[in-house]
C-alpha cells in the first residue's frame, strides 16, 4: 500500500490502462501540454505522446461528439471535462448520442468510452461552474454514474470503467483531487454498482456518495461522540447503486438517511428513498430523511455557498430528528 | 461533360463517352432506379399507416447518394442525417433490411429501435441515420479520428443537410477536422429548403461551400442532378483525404420533389417550382445521357426498373410479414456485455 491523492490515483488508472490497451486515449481541453487543468493527466502527454493525449479547442461539443465516432469506431475514449459544468454545451451529444446510439442501432454498435471531471461545488466558482449533474445523467437509461470519494476507490473504478464496454460518466471533485488515501500497489479494480461501508454503527443508515460521504463522515463521528453510531454506506456508483448494500443496513439500524449533494427536487436520494420505502416499508422506524444541496443555484459567498451545501450541522439536524 | 453550373447539366442526345465503364453506368443508373422505387413503396405505405412516426423521402437527390458512395471502398465510413433511406440502400444494406425497419419490426437493419430517421447497418460501414440537424457532424469527425489512429486507410463520408449548416457543433467540427488533417469529406446535400425555410431565408454568406474558408478547408461543388458530377467531384475530394489527408467540404445541389417529410403540406413553395426541377430529374437525365451513349437499351432500362419494382414489392411483403421485437429484446439491448470486467447489475428500477 502507498499514500497517495486522489489526482495521484486518478493518474495511475489512466496511465495503466493505456499501458495495457493501445485503444484507449485521452482527449480534453488542456489534458496534454498544460498537464491537466488540474493535473490529472500530468505526465501522460510525455509518456503516451500526442497521439493518445490530445489537446483540443474549448469545442465540448465537437469532441465529445468526436469521441462518440471513435467508440462507434472501436476505441475507447477517455474524455476529461474540465468541469462537469461545461459539459452542457455537449449535452446533445452525451444524451442523444451517447445515451442512445447503441440502443437506436439495434445493439450493433458499443460505446466503450468514459467521461470524467470534477463536479461540484465549495470553491467559490459560482453557480455556472459548481453543478452537480449525477442525477440528471442517471435519468438516462443507458448511462452508467460513478462517483467515487476516496483514492483507492478512485483509481479502482477509473480502471473498471475504462475497460467497461458502456459509456461511463465519471464524477471527481475538486476538493478530493488533494485527498490522500491507501492505494494497493497491485493491479487491482474496484466492481461498478457495489457499494462500501465506511463506518459500522446499529442506529441509523446514512447513504451518501462523493464528497459528501466525507461530510457523512464528519457527522457520523460526531453523532458517535454523543453516544450513536451511524453505519455509513459510501456509494461509490451512483447508477446502478448496490440496493441490496442499503437494505442489508436498513433492516439492521431501521432508519435511513441520504446525504446528497445534488438539489433536492428528484436527486438520486429521492430514488433510494422511494425503493426503500417501497420494499422496506415495514423496516423503517421513521420516515427516510435527505439532506441535500438547498434549492438555490449556488452563491459565491462563502458562507452562503457553506450553508447551502449539505454540511455537518444540518446532517445532525436530521439524524437527531430521525433518532428522536 | 462535367458541367459546374446547373442550367447547363442537361445531357443532350448524342453525349460524349463517359470514362466511366458501361458496366459502372449502367449501376449508377440502376442504383437511383432501386432508390425511386424503394421511396415510392414507402411513400404508399406510410400514407395507409403502415409506416410511422417520420418518414423523409430520398425522391429527387437520388445521384446524390448514389454517385457520392459509388467511389468508396468498403473500409470506408458513412454517416448521414434523417434522410436516410437512399444512403443506406446505396451502401449495400438489402431493401427487406431498411424497409423492415421502417415497419419497426425485428428483421429492421435497427430492429425496429430506429425507425426511418435511424438505419444503422455496422457490416457496411454505415454509422447511421442521426435526426438532431448538425449532431452526426462531430461523430463523423470520431469516425476519421479512429481511422487515423488506427491507420486503416479508411476514409469518412459525412452526409449532412443543409440546414445542419447553422447549427454551432458544424463549426466546431469543420476547425477540428482542418486543425487535425482529419480524412473525411464534408457533403452539404443542399436542397433548398430546411424543412420550410429557404437557404436564403436561413444562411448568410453564400454559396454554403464557403463556410469550410474560414478553417482552410478544400471547398467543392457539384451539381446533384448529374450523377457523373457528382461522382468525379467526390472521388477527387476522396482522394484527397485519402492520400493527404486533407478534409473537404463539397457542396451539392439538389431538389426533392415531395415535401420535407410524409407529414409536410409543402406550402412554402409553388407546384411550379417543383415542376421546373422535375426537369432535371437525375433519373431521368442520366438515362437520357446513357441512351444517348448507347450504353443503355429501352429494353435494359425497362427490365431495370422491374427489378427495382419487384425489390421494392419484396421488401414490403418481407417487412409486412416479419415480427415485432419485443419488450425483454429492447431491454437486452440497453448495455454491451462487459468482457474486461465482472457484469454489472443491470436493475429496471420501475418493477424494483
Amino acid at each position: 500500500m502507498a499514500k497517495i491523492t486522489y489526482r495521484q490515483a486518478l493518474n495511475q488508472a489512466m496511465a495503466e490502462e493505456m499501458e495495457r490497451d493501445p485503444s484507449v486515449f485521452l482527449i480534453g481541453e488542456e489534458v496534454a501540454e498544460y498537464q491537466g487543468a488540474f493535473k490529472v493527466s500530468q505526465g501522460l502527454l510525455q509518456r503516451f505522446g500526442a497521439k493518445r493525449v490530445v489537446d483540443t479547442p474549448i469545442s465540448e461539443a465537437a469532441f465529445s461528439g468526436l469521441a462518440v465516432g471513435a467508440a462507434l469506431y472501436g476505441l475507447r475514449p477517455i474524455v476529461e471535462f474540465m468541469n462537469w459544468s461545461f459539459s452542457f454545451v455537449a449535452f446533445d451529444q452525451l444524451i442523444n448520442n451517447v445515451g442512445s446510439l447503441r440502443f437506436m442501432s439495434g445493439g450493433q454498435f458499443d460505446l466503450p468510452m468514459v467521461f470524467r471531471g470534477p463536479s461540484g461545488g465549495g470553491t467559490q466558482i459560482g453557480a455556472t461552474h459548481s453543478h452537480c449533474p449525477e442525477s440528471w445523467f442517471a435519468g438516462v437509461p443507458a448511462l452508467t454514474v460513478v462517483s467515487p470519494a476516496f483514492p483507492e476507490d478512485a483509481k479502482g473504478l477509473l480502471k473498471s470503467s475504462i475497460r467497461s464496454n458502456n459509456p461511463v460518466f465519471f464524477f471527481e471533485g475538486e476538493r478530493l483531487y488533494g485527498l490522500e488515501g491507501e492505494v494497493p500497489d497491485a493491479d487491482f479494480l474496484t466492481p461498478i454498482g457495489e457499494a462500501k461501508v465506511c463506518r459500522e454503527g446499529d442506529d441509523l443508515t446514512i447513504v451518501s456518495g462523493g464528497y459528501s460521504t466525507h461530510v457523512a463522515l464528519s457527522a457520523a463521528e460526531a453523532l458517535s461522540a454523543n453516544g450513536k453510531e451511524a453505519d455509513l454506506i459510501d456509494l461509490r456508483t451512483i447508477k446502478p447503486y448496490d440496493f441490496d448494500r442499503v437494505a442489508r443496513s436498513v433492516r439492521k439500524t431501521n432508519r435511513l438517511l441520504i446525504v446528497e449533494e445534488n438539489k433536492p427536487f428528484a436527486g438520486w436520494g429521492a430514488q433510494i428513498a422511494y425503493d426503500v420505502q417501497h420494499r422496506l416499508f415495514d423496516w423503517l422506524d421513521a420516515p427516510i430523511l435527505r439532506v441535500t444541496g438547498l434549492d438555490l443555484p449556488q452563491p459565491y459567498n462563502g458562507k452562503l455557498e457553506a450553508q447551502v451545501l449539505p454540511n455537518v450541522e444540518r446532517i445532525l439536524a436530521a439524524a437527531r430528528q430521525l433518532l428522536a | 461533360m462535367v458541367a459546374d453550373d446547373p442550367a447547363v447539366a442537361v445531357a443532350e442526345p448524342k453525349a460524349p463517352a463517359s470514362s466511366l465503364s458501361p458496366e459502372i453506368q449502367i449501376d449508377l443508373y440502376r442504383q437511383m432506379v432501386r432508390i425511386r422505387r424503394f421511396e415510392e413503396k414507402s411513400a404508399q405505405a406510410f400514407m395507409r399507416a403502415a409506416i410511422k412516426g417520420f418518414c423523409h423521402l430520398y425522391i429527387g437527390q437520388e445521384a446524390v447518394a448514389v454517385g457520392a458512395l459509388s467511389v468508396l471502398e468498403a473500409r470506408d465510413a458513412v454517416i448521414t442525417a434523417y434522410r436516410d433511406h437512399g444512403v443506406a440502400l446505396a451502401r449495400g444494406t438489402p431493401a427487406r433490411a431498411c424497409m423492415a425497419e421502417l415497419f419497426g419490426k425485428q428483421t429492421g437493419c435497427s430492429h425496429g429501435m430506429g425507425g426511418s430517421m435511424h438505419l444503422f447497418d455496422r457490416a457496411h460501414h454505415f454509422y447511421g441515420g442521426h435526426a438532431i440537424v448538425g449532431s452526426h457532424t462531430a461523430v463523423a469527425a470520431g469516425l476519421a479520428f479512429a481511422q487515423q489512429y488506427e491507420n486503416t486507410g479508411g476514409v469518412t463520408l459525412c452526409l449532412l443537410g443543409e440546414g445542419a449548416v447553422n447549427q454551432g457543433v458544424f463549426s466546431e467540427t469543420l476547425n477540428l477536422v482542418s486543425l487535425w488533417k482529419l480524412p473525411i469529406v464534408f457533403l452539404i446535400e443542399n436542397n433548398d429548403y430546411a424543412m420550410g425555410t429557404s437557404v436564403s431565408r436561413s444562411s448568410a454568406g453564400l454559396p454554403l461551400v464557403n463556410r469550410g474558408s474560414a478553417f482552410d478547408m478544400a471547398g467543392r461543388t457539384a451539381n446533384g442532378m448529374d450523377i457523373e458530377d457528382v461522382r468525379a467531384k467526390v472521388a477527387e475530394a476522396i482522394n484527397l483525404a485519402r492520400t493527404e489527408h486533407l478534409p473537404t467540404l463539397l457542396e451539392v445541389n439538389t431538389y426533392r420533389y415531395r415535401g420535407h417529410s410524409m407529414s409536410d403540406p409543402d406550402t412554402y413553395r409553388t407546384k411550379e417550382e417543383i415542376e421546373e426541377h422535375k426537369k432535371s430529374d437525375p433519373i431521368l437525365l442520366y438515362r437520357r445521357k446513357l441512351e444517348g451513349r448507347q450504353v443503355l437499351s429501352d429494353a435494359l432500362a425497362k427490365q431495370i426498373d422491374a427489378d427495382a419494382r419487384a425489390e421494392a414489392q419484396d421488401a414490403l411483403t418481407f417487412a409486412e410479414q416479419s415480427p415485432e421485437p419485443d419488450l425483454d429484446f429492447a431491454f437486452s439491448l440497453r448495455f454491451s456485455a462487459e468482457d474486461q470486467i465482472d457484469p454489472i447489475p443491470r436493475p429496471r428500477y420501475s418493477d424494483i
